[in-house]
């Protein structure tokens, strides 16, 4: 992958109505990168594209295409394109006039118009339905044409806002796989925009997971399922066990009411740290041979795995395990030093882990 | 469906019969009889001399429509994104004045153009004027658009309502600047509010009586006033009234089907 830098956003700030929409963020996105934001809905996503496309000036903060200011620059003269996430198709022209629309603005004469038209409808599997109405087309076509007219203009960035929302599990899993190849065939970048956690870690080179306006963390795939950076994304990627800990000297974790080994050092002594345990590294073993003891709460089949919820001196965990053990039984569980990540109390984290309470509360 | 449709329908049907066919069989009938009932061309062919007053009505009125659809145009697209809750607001303050009497409405807009008026008054205390405003084509445009323009803003604003924005926004992503967003993008999804709005502008300010008599002080006779004097003026002819408001429909007709403004529009919901 190309390391050169084609966009950078340098402290962002955007407000609605007094309140702090995107607060501080700082992005830096390489070329021909598949970068995904993901976050709950409402953590700024949408908005975070809309200040790269142009249609919102941030209150505070730069945006930086291959080096340039583009802060002030209005989306029309900006060299990136949206994937919008209603398609926002012309209603009034049809298929090859939709596609055609960003080249027809360029006064490009008539045979480069349609040889480039005609090779984004191949590209998008499309071939033969330039004559056709937009509104007789499936959502997965209206989607294709969208995807299509954006990239008509041959951009270095592909904006995409939640593309596949829309459509059903099956449709989406070929779309993914569609995105991810016509990405790589046309080496552009793609900023990404999911809340689908599946997703962004199946497409995407770069993760960028936010939560109220604030990036939590960047990094790959792996990155952010293996180490994540604190609680919001253990949680949020996937389901975890988060416990409160502490650590008496390097390498070693006390939680759970056990001093289990660890493969995390450099903390101060006695530091008081978040545990974050993955429900697959949970080993299940007799009761004896257990680094600590659990009762089987419940049991729940899952397709790949069972799902157990075990009570542990008054801690809740969640295990996926392939043998089923049944409510009721006693079990051992054993977690391997590498499979305990360690995150520090930030503010955020525990800020977060209140809500999540209070969540809770008020739900019981 | 059909059926239930027509069911529906058949008190509508009635009233169409009694309110617009009779009316609309008298006025044929009585274009082409003289006071004696005998048929006649006469009615018709007297028209030639009538030819001034059908241009300038004709004239003031496509200047009127043209000046209220550039008006409407921009207020419309505002009105419709702004956010829902002011919209409602901000819709009532533009249909205000219609709310007031139409006589009083244009009685208020004689006193501020009068010689002595508080236009020329207030520009007295500067040392400017005062201006002839009164009794100009221009007072009775001014009329005519301020009374026809919430028509105007209606349809127009009920057909940019289903333009969402992204749309726009998706024109301006692929590098459409101001012009070509409302060229490419607006113009033609705001199309059928357009032709409803010139329709209902254009009809009655083509046939309008009051504003020409009050604001134009009897310098500019216009259709509306030959036809009103024919029945309840003095020139007491309503075989040549009934002509004259034949050829108006006529001309109306073929303008509104060329103009393609036989509004398919839906402002039901609006008025
Ligand atoms: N035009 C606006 N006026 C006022 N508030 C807005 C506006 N646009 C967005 N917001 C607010 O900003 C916040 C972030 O919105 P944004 O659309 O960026 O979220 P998102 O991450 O894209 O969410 P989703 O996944 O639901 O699309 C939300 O709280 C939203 O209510
Ligand atoms: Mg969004």
């Amino acid at each position: 992958m190309d390391q050169n830098i084609i966009v950078r956003l340098q402290d962002i700030v955007v407000d609605f109505d007094e309140e702090a929409v995107l607060d501080g963020l700082s992005l830096e996105i390489h070329d021909e990168e598949f970068v995904t934001l993901l976050g709950p809905s409402g953590c700024g996503k949408t908005t975070t594209l809309r200040v790269i496309g142009g249609f919102l000036l941030p209150k505070q903060g730069n945006v930086f295409f291959d080096g340039v200011d583009i802060t002030r620059l209005p989306p029309y003269k900006r060299k990136v394109n949206t994937v919008f996430q209603k398609y926002a198709l012309f209603p009034h022209l049809n298929v090859f006039e939709n596609v055609a629309f960003g080249l027809r603005l360029k006064k490009l004469g008539e045979r480069e118009v349609t040889e480039r038209v005609e090779e984004m409808l191949a590209l998008v599997g499309l071939r033969g339905f330039g004559l056709r109405d937009t509104a007789t087309l499936s959502g997965g076509q209206q989607q294709r044409v969208a995807i299509a007219r954006a990239l008509v203009n041959r951009p270095k960035v592909l904006l995409l806002d939640e593309p596949l929302g829309a459509l059903d599990l099956k449709l989406r899993k070929e779309m993914q796989i569609e995105l991810k190849r016509i990405q790589q065939s046309l080496e552009i970048t793609f900023i990404y925009v999911t809340h689908d956690q599946e997703e962004a870690l199946t497409m995407s080179d770069t993760v960028v997971v936010m939560n109220h306006g604030r990036i939590q963390q960047i990094g790959s795939p792996q990155d952010i399922y293996n180490e994540p950076n604190n609680a919001f994304v253990a949680d949020f990627i996937g389901e975890s066990n988060i416990l409160d800990g502490m650590m008496p000297k390097d390498f070693v974790v006390e939680f759970a009411g056990h001093a289990f080994a660890c493969v995390d050092g450099g903390f101060a002594q006695n530091e008081l740290v978040q545990v974050v345990v993955r429900p697959e590294d949970i080993q299940v073993v007799p009761a004896a041979a257990g680094q600590i003891t659990g009762v089987v709460r419940t049991t729940v089949f899952k397709g790949v795995h069972y799902e157990m919820l075990v009570e542990q001196a008054g801690n809740e965990w969640i295990i996926q395990s392939t043998v089923a053990s049944a409510p009721g039984e006693l079990i051992g569980m054993r977690m391997e030093p590498d499979m305990i990540h360690i995150m520090h109390r930030s503010e955020e984290a525990l800020a977060y882990m209140e809500e999540e309470e209070g969540a809770d509360a008020d739900e019981a | 469906m059909r059926t239930r449709r027509k069911g529906i329908a058949a008190p509508y049907l009635i009233w169409m019969v009694v309110f617009t066919v009779l009316p609309l069989l008298l006025v044929i009938y009585f274009a082409f009889t003289d006071k004696q009932g005998h048929p006649t061309m006469a009615n018709l062919y007297s028209l030639g001399s009538y030819t001034n007053v059908f241009v300038l009505s004709l004239v003031l009125a496509v200047v009127a429509t043209v000046l209220c659809l550039v008006i409407a145009y921009p207020i419309s697209f505002m009105l419709s994104r702004l956010r829902a809750g002011r919209q409602g607001i901000a819709l009532m303050l533009v249909m205000l004045p219609m709310w007031m009497n139409f006589l009083l409405r244009t009685y208020a807009w004689m006193s501020l153009l009068e010689r002595n008026g508080l236009i020329n008054r207030f520009l007295g205390l500067f040392g400017i004027g005062p201006f002839e405003m009164i009794n100009t084509a221009g007072a009775v445009v001014l009329g005519m658009v301020y009374n026809y323009l919430p028509y105007m803003i209606l349809p127009l604003y009920t057909a940019m309502l289903k333009i969402d924005s992204s749309i726009i926004e998706a024109a301006e992503d692929l590098g459409a600047g101001t012009w070509h967003k409302l060229w490419k993008i607006l113009l033609p999804l705001s199309k059928p509010g357009i032709q409803t709005g010139i329709t209902m502008v254009f009809v009655p300010a083509v046939s309008t009586f009051i504003i020409s008599k009050m604001l134009g002080g009897g310098n500019f006779w216009l259709l509306g006033d030959l036809i009103e004097s024919q029945f309840l003026g003095n020139a007491y002819n309503y075989n040549l009234g009934s002509a004259i408001s034949l050829v108006l429909m006529v001309v109306v007709l073929l303008i509104m089907g060329f103009t393609g403004g036989f509004g398919q529009e839906d402002i039901e919901g609006v008025i």
